[in-house]
């Protein structure tokens, strides 16, 4: 089946992130294809390379970066979403002017069409989040 | 694009106090572009989304509610108020903004966008829609 992720709160205050991460490579390992992973609201804040949580937990940004770049994922996270919570790429520190950058490996910064799409594209879109 | 699929967008939280209500409308109004077949539903603290005479000031927010009145200009017209959540809050359809739009179908007649459906005409709707974003 094809799938799409949405992902609507932050890692750490809320398991959205945990559950969803468990449940995608589930799915990718029962064969499943990921169309994409949408990070919207705070869920944006799973996108920043900065985070440094303590050594004995896990670190939640590295297993989505290391998911992505083991299956190819393609997550996106929401341009308007990220604005008001400071995830940046080069290009949008450039665009607006920062004096740098936090957006992990595998994470892209894009419009909200691609959730749309994603609803489009996939077979079932599944949401995370309260 | 393909064909055309059934989204349901469901609000279930009220305006301020959190982002939800916010950031779904500013899904709903992108995803108006992609001209699939839209439909919104507000239950529980969502149906306060909709009430009319919102005034932020003193919470220093922006009040975006007359936002929802351009939903009828971008084709979104099927707005699905639960009745239960209304009744349980104290509130009737008359304390909603009159959400209109004009059908194109039927010489650009005014209609009404909002429908007050009970929670089973509600999940009956929810279980014919084939991408459902909850906020």
């Amino acid at each position: 089946m094809k799938l799409s992720i949405q992902i609507n709160e932050g890692p750490y205050t809320h398991a959205a992130s945990d559950t969803a991460y468990q449940f995608t490579k589930a799915a990718l390992e029962k064969g499943h294809e990921i169309f994409r992973v949408f990070f919207y609201h705070d869920g944006v804040n799973n996108g920043t390379r900065f985070t440094t949580p303590p050594q004995d937990d896990r670190n939640l940004v590295n297993l989505w970066s290391e998911l992505a770049a083991k299956h190819n994922l393609d997550m996106v996270v929401c341009v308007a979403a990220a604005q008001r919570r400071g995830i940046v790429d080069p290009d949008e520190a450039k665009r607006n002017g920062k004096d740098g950058d936090n957006i992990a490996p595998g994470f892209r910064i894009s419009g909200l069409g691609q959730l749309i799409e994603a609803g489009i594209q996939s077979d079932r879109l599944v949401v995370f989040g309260d | 694009m393909s064909d055309i699929k059934k989204f349901m967008y469901v609000n279930r939280k009220a305006p301020y106090g959190t982002i939800y209500a916010l950031e779904s409308l500013e899904v709903v109004l992108i995803g108006a572009a992609f001209e699939q077949d839209v439909a919104l539903a507000f239950v529980d603290d969502g149906v306060y989304q909709l009430t009319k005479g919102q005034d932020t000031k003193g919470i220093g927010v922006k009040n975006f509610s007359p936002t929802y009145n351009a939903l009828g200009d971008y084709d979104v017209n099927k707005i699905y108020v639960e009745k239960e959540s209304l009744e349980s809050r104290g509130l009737t359809v008359d304390d909603l903004m009159p959400l209109k739009y004009e059908d194109e179908d039927d010489d650009w007649a005014e209609k009404d966008s909002i429908h007050v459906v009970s929670s089973a005409e509600l999940s009956e709707i929810m279980d014919q829609s084939d991408v459902v974003l909850s906020f």
